[in-house]
């Protein structure tokens, strides 16, 4: 029976994106994407990856629906032109079907076992103290990877920054909405960001041991932030806050001093001092939860205005 | 007893989606946006809480239990708020197209 | 009752996706926005009900995400398309007295 519950799960899933290709308009293409991003969701909880899901859940159909949005508002209602060449479509069209076509037949040509570090990981994981060995991977056995995911995630905020009128990227991004909230987005932001805080924290601790982490905990954090931006409880940070500017910088930073410090007391670059792992790797997931949730919130909310004038 | 726990399942579970099926027909039936959004709380809400109630017994333990009853007041509060939100947003496109209409009257 | 329970997740899947396809095309974009709530409610009654099927408790952090996070699509579709949007470039509108 599960395998019927998959099978319709992949039609859904295809028919969803076909629904987002194939809606014309800008509006309800930007609709149709968030209902497939929560599909996706599904799709990844079907392959035993929660933490991919959570992921996908907070990303997908959570914050890239606020960025597409906010996209299609900026957006002229009419197009100006037609289109600038009518071969584009076919040919990203036929783009887009080689690389699915070419990721299929890599996919396909697979070794039966695949080639698969899983089982080393299960027999390294005890050392670490961690439960979750998706946690384990992320921040120990291939910790390079996730320090400088982190600074990729800053650099794209400096290249949202760079957008700035403003040289020094002085000020306030834009509010999200030109005129103030209406109540009941006052009242959901009010009553839902705190139970949201508390959900992101509890994905943080849990992951750990369970499937959560830094990512979607700072996810569900950012989300919590836009929400409150959303129904005018707090306003748009200044891009020039020395202590924005620290939280931005925590958690890259802070990974960094960890990696260095690990040559001192394990002899390994990103090495974790013995007998005190655990502790050190929640620190380091702590401030990285931090950073990602911050960066993660201004990348949405777009580049600062320019300083204000009183 | 697991019998018996099984049934109240099925049978609550059942409801639940039937709910779902009412919610979803009235979605695509019912003339008007506002009764739309009337018809999808109903799924929300009731349908939810049959389904959530008829999984209780299936919980593992406890606090599983009471996580399954967290969810449903989640999406219990969300889906109350979002109903207001949309039929805000609405109200308020309503409100515009009118106030756009006759733009020859001009304003005070 | 795994496979009672899977087949009541296909159904509601099944019972969300026709939703969304017939308002899809006949409603507005406020009636897509609300097919898309009916998906997220029917997802989170069947990552409730893959639950006790699979017996990953997990699962119940999934749907507590998507519970909580359901309520953003309709606040940002309402932030960025409210009556008052200004065209590109136009500055804000002076409120009238």
């Amino acid at each position: 029976m599960s395998l019927v519950f998959d099978a319709v799960l992949c039609l859904v899933l295809l028919a969803g994106a076909l629904g987002v290709v194939t809606t014309g308009a800008a509006r309800p293409a930007v609709i149709a994407f968030i209902g497939y991003g929560l599909l996706l969701g599904l799709a990844w909880v079907r392959l035993a990856a929660v933490d991919v899901a959570l992921t996908e859940i907070a990303i997908g159909s959570g914050i890239s629906g606020v960025v597409l949005l906010r996209c299609v508002r900026a957006l002229p209602a009419e197009p100006l032109t037609p289109a600038p060449n009518r071969m584009l479509k076919p040919l990203a069209a036929v783009v887009s079907i080689t690389i699915a076509a070419a990721l299929a037949a890599v996919v396909l040509a697979l070794p039966e076992p695949a080639p698969s570090r899983a089982a080393d990981v299960a027999a390294a994981l005890p050392a670490t103290d961690l439960g979750n060995p998706v946690t384990g991977v992320l921040l120990v056995f291939r910790a390079l990877d996730t320090l400088l995911e982190k600074v990729v995630l800053l650099l794209s905020l400096v290249g949202v920054w760079a957008l700035s009128r403003d040289p020094a990227c002085r000020g306030r991004p834009a509010p999200l909405s030109p005129e103030p909230a209406p109540a009941p987005s006052a009242f959901l932001a009010r009553v839902l960001a705190p139970i949201g805080v508390l959900v992101g924290l509890y994905l943080l601790w849990a992951g750990a041991d369970h499937p959560g982490g830094a990512f979607q905990s700072g996810a569900v954090l950012a989300a919590m932030g836009l929400l409150l931006v959303m129904g005018d409880q707090i306003r748009t940070p200044a891009a020039e806050s020395r202590g924005l500017r620290l939280l931005l910088l925590a958690g890259p930073f802070g990974f960094l001093a960890v990696g260095f410090a690990g040559w001192a007391t394990a002899g390994v670059f990103l090495g974790y001092p013995p007998g005190a792992e655990k502790a050190v790797i929640i620190a380091v997931e702590v401030a990285i939860t931090v950073s990602i949730a911050v960066t993660l919130g201004l990348i949405v909310l777009g580049p600062p205005a320019g300083e204000e004038r009183p | 007893m697991s019998l018996i726990a099984d049934a109240f399942t099925l049978v609550f579970v059942a409801a639940g989606i039937a709910f779902f099926a009412a919610g979803t027909l009235g979605l695509v039936r019912l003339p008007q946006t506002l009764s739309r959004i009337h018809a999808l709380t109903k799924a929300d809400n009731v349908g939810l809480a049959l389904i959530v109630l008829g999984l209780l017994p299936q919980a593992a333990n406890v606090l599983e239990g009471a996580k399954m009853v967290a969810v449903w007041l989640l999406a219990q509060l969300a889906s109350g708020a979002v109903a207001q939100v949309m039929a805000e947003a609405v109200m308020a496109e309503t409100k515009a197209t009118k106030d756009a209409a006759p733009p020859e009257e001009g304003h005070p | 009752m795994a496979d009672l329970l899977f087949a009541a997740a296909t159904l509601l899947l099944l019972l969300a996706a026709a939703g969304l396809a017939a308002l899809w095309r006949a409603g507005n974009d406020v009636d897509r926005m609300l097919a898309v709530q009916l998906l997220g409610a029917a997802g989170i009654a069947v990552l409730l009900l893959l639950t006790p099927a699979t017996g990953d408790p997990a699962l119940l952090d999934t749907a507590l995400l998507l519970a909580l996070l359901a309520a953003l699509a309709a606040c940002a579709y309402r932030a960025a398309f409210g009556p008052a949007r200004q065209k590109a470039g136009t500055p804000p509108a002076v409120p009238r007295p």
